[in-house]
C-alpha cells in the first residue's frame, strides 16, 4: 500500500451497536482512541487530516484490527 | 372556515371517535388547491414527535428518493409515560391522523401507510381498526392502509427502532453513520412521522399554510398538544398555540399555580425552574434555558415533592429501558442512577459521588446508537442544575421533607426485572 498522500480530513468512528468494549481500538490507535471506565472507545471527535500519516496509519490498524468490525474510517466530505 | 380559534386538532372532540362520514362533515372542505409540498412547506410545519425535524425538508428527502415502494409510518407509539396526546387523537380523530398520513403519501409518493400503535392500549388499536376498516370499505384507491402493534417500550418509540420493527420485528434502534439518515424498510424508502403531525398535515392539506399560521409565533406557527400531569387536579391533554405561556397553560389545566420545577419535553427532555413560568411554550423562548417543547409532556412538580428523588426514579426506569445494544448505555445508565442514589441518600462522600456523576455524564454524552443515553444524560444535567440546592442540602445529611414524604409525581411503570425483558 505504502504511504497514501490524500487530501481532505477523516474521523475514525465506531458503531456503538457492534462494539463489545474488545478494546483493541484503544492500543492500536492511542492517539485517536480513549477508553471510557467500561471499556468502550470515546474517540476524539475531532476530523484529522490524511496528511497526518500516524494519525491515519494507527486509525487504519485499528480498523483492521477490531475484532467485530465495528470501526470505520469516514472521510469528510467538505473541504 | 373557522378562523384563528382553538381548538383545531381538538375541535369537535367527543367521548367517541369520529366515523369517516362524521368527520367529512366536520372538516368539510376540499384539499387545498396549491401543491401539497409548497403549503406544507410554507407552513413551517415542525416534527411533533420530540425533535422538532421541519416535516418538509423530510417529505423533500424522501421524495427525492429512488423507490416506487415507499412508507409513510404514523408513530403513535406514545414512548413517553407522561405523553397521552397520540393514544388522545387517535381516539377522537383517527381519521385525520389519516388525512394527514394520505397527503404525505402523496408528497413523498408513497404507496404504503403504517399506522404504528403499541398493541397494550386494546381500545386506541380498536379505534384504529375501525377507522382503517371504513377507509378501505370506502375505496380500494390510494396508499394501502395497515397497522402495526409493536410491544411497547420506551425505545420501541424511536423512528429507527420502529422502522426497525416494521422491517425485521426486532423493536431496535439502529446505527445510523450519517444525518440525515434515510431509513428503510427493505429497500423502500420510509417516511416516519408522528401522528399529532400527520394531524396537523391534515388540516394544512385542507385549509393551507396562511391558515396554520394563524396561530403560534412566527418561527413555531400553529398549535401542539400538551399532556399536563403532576401536581394537577387531573391529567389532560390540551390544544395551546405554540408560544402560550406556561403560566397560561397551568392554569388551563388547573396545576399547581406555584410549582417548584416543570419537567418539559418527556422523560428525555428537562427541568425547568419554577421561576420561568412567564416563557412561552416554544422552542426559541424555551432554548435559552435549555429546554425544549419536546414530545409535548409538562409535568408539574409542587414545593412538596424531592426533585432528586423524582429524577432518581426516572433514571432508573430509563436505565432500564436501555435496549443494551451500546455500551455506554447498557452500562452507563445504571451507573449514574447509582451515582444518583448516592446523592439522594448520602452514605459516602457526596463530593466524590458528584464528581464522579459529571465524569460518567460526559463519557455516555453521544455515545450510544440513538438519543436514549443522551437523553438521560440531558435529564440529569438539568437536574444537578435545577436543584442544585437541594443536592447539596442532602449532601449535608438535611433530607428534604419531600424526600421523606414518598409521594411521587412523575408516573414511572413499574421496573420490570432485567429477566423479564424481551426484545422481541
Amino acid at each position: 500500500m505504502g504511504v497514501r498522500r490524500r487530501a481532505g480530513l477523516f474521523i475514525l468512528q465506531v458503531n456503538p451497536i457492534l462494539c463489545d468494549g474488545f478494546g483493541h481500538c484503544g492500543e492500536l490507535a492511542p492517539e485517536l482512541v480513549k477508553m471510557d471506565e467500561w471499556g468502550y472507545p470515546i474517540i476524539n471527535p475531532e476530523p484529522v487530516p490524511f496528511t497526518n500519516t500516524g494519525a491515519h496509519e494507527s486509525a487504519r490498524y485499528a480498523e483492521r484490527g477490531c475484532p467485530r468490525q465495528a470501526l470505520r474510517i469516514r472521510k469528510i466530505s467538505d473541504k | 372556515m373557522r378562523e384563528n380559534t382553538l381548538p383545531r386538532l381538538m375541535y369537535a372532540a367527543g367521548p367517541r371517535p369520529l366515523s369517516l362520514a362524521q368527520h367529512e362533515e366536520v372538516f368539510a372542505s376540499p384539499r387545498t388547491a396549491g401543491s401539497l409540498l409548497e403549503e406544507l412547506e410554507a407552513s413551517g410545519l415542525t416534527g411533533r414527535g420530540g425533535a422538532a425535524f421541519p416535516t418538509a425538508r423530510k417529505a423533500r428527502l424522501i421524495r427525492e428518493q429512488r423507490g416506487h415502494n415507499k412508507f409513510v409510518v404514523v408513530n403513535a407509539m406514545e414512548g413517553e409515560p407522561a405523553s397521552h396526546k397520540d393514544l388522545t387523537l387517535l381516539s377522537t380523530h383517527p381519521h385525520l391522523v389519516l388525512d394527514g398520513a394520505e397527503y404525505l403519501a402523496s408528497i413523498v409518493g408513497a404507496q404504503n401507510i403504517a399506522v404504528c400503535v403499541a398493541r397494550d392500549n386494546p381500545t386506541v388499536v380498536n379505534h384504529v381498526e375501525r377507522a382503517l376498516h371504513e377507509r378501505t370499505r370506502r375505496s380500494l384507491r390510494g396508499p394501502k392502509l395497515e397497522m402495526h402493534t409493536p410491544p411497547w417500550r420506551y425505545v420501541a418509540g424511536e423512528e429507527s427502532a420502529l422502522v426497525h420493527w416494521l422491517d425485521d420485528n426486532e423493536s431496535l434502534p439502529q446505527f445510523r453513520p450519517t444525518r440525515p439518515h434515510v431509513l428503510r424498510i427493505g429497500h423502500a424508502p420510509v417516511i416516519v412521522d408522528n401522528a399529532e403531525t400527520c394531524a396537523n398535515m391534515g388540516l394544512i392539506g385542507r385549509y393551507g399554510a396562511a391558515w396554520f399560521r394563524g396561530v403560534g409565533t412566527a418561527n413555531s406557527p400553529g398549535s401542539a398538544l400538551v399532556s399536563v400531569t403532576g401536581a394537577v387536579e387531573r391529567p389532560t391533554v390540551l390544544e395551546v398555540a405554540l408560544g402560550t405561556p406556561l403560566r397560561v397553560i397551568l392554569k388551563s389545566a388547573s396545576a399547581d399555580p406555584d410549582p417548584q420545577a416543570l419537567l418539559l419535553g418527556g422523560y428525555g427532555g428537562s427541568w425547568l425552574e419554577g421561576s420561568h413560568l412567564d416563557l412561552g411554550y416554544c422552542n426559541e423562548a424555551l432554548a435559552p434555558q435549555g429546554v425544549s417543547t419536546g414530545a409535548g409532556v409538562i409535568v408539574v412538580l409542587p414545593r412538596s415533592a424531592c426533585g432528586i428523588v423524582e429524577t432518581l426514579r426516572v433514571v432508573r426506569w430509563m436505565a432500564n429501558e436501555s435496549a443494551r445494544q451500546c455500551g455506554p448505555c447498557a452500562f452507563g445508565l445504571p451507573a449514574i442512577a447509582e451515582d444518583l442514589n448516592h446523592l439522594a441518600h448520602p452514605s459516602r462522600d457526596p463530593l466524590s459521588a458528584h464528581k464522579q456523576l459529571e465524569e460518567r455524564l460526559g463519557q455516555i454524552d453521544g455515545h450510544g446508537a440513538c438519543r436514549h443515553p443522551d437523553g438521560v444524560v440531558r435529564f440529569v444535567r438539568s437536574a444537578l442544575v435545577t436543584f442544585a440546592e437541594d443536592f447539596s442540602r442532602h449532601a449535608n445529611g438535611l433530607a428534604c421533607a419531600g424526600s421523606r414524604a414518598n409521594v411521587h409525581y412523575l408516573s414511572v411503570p413499574h421496573l420490570e426485572r432485567e429477566e423479564e425483558l424481551i426484545w422481541e
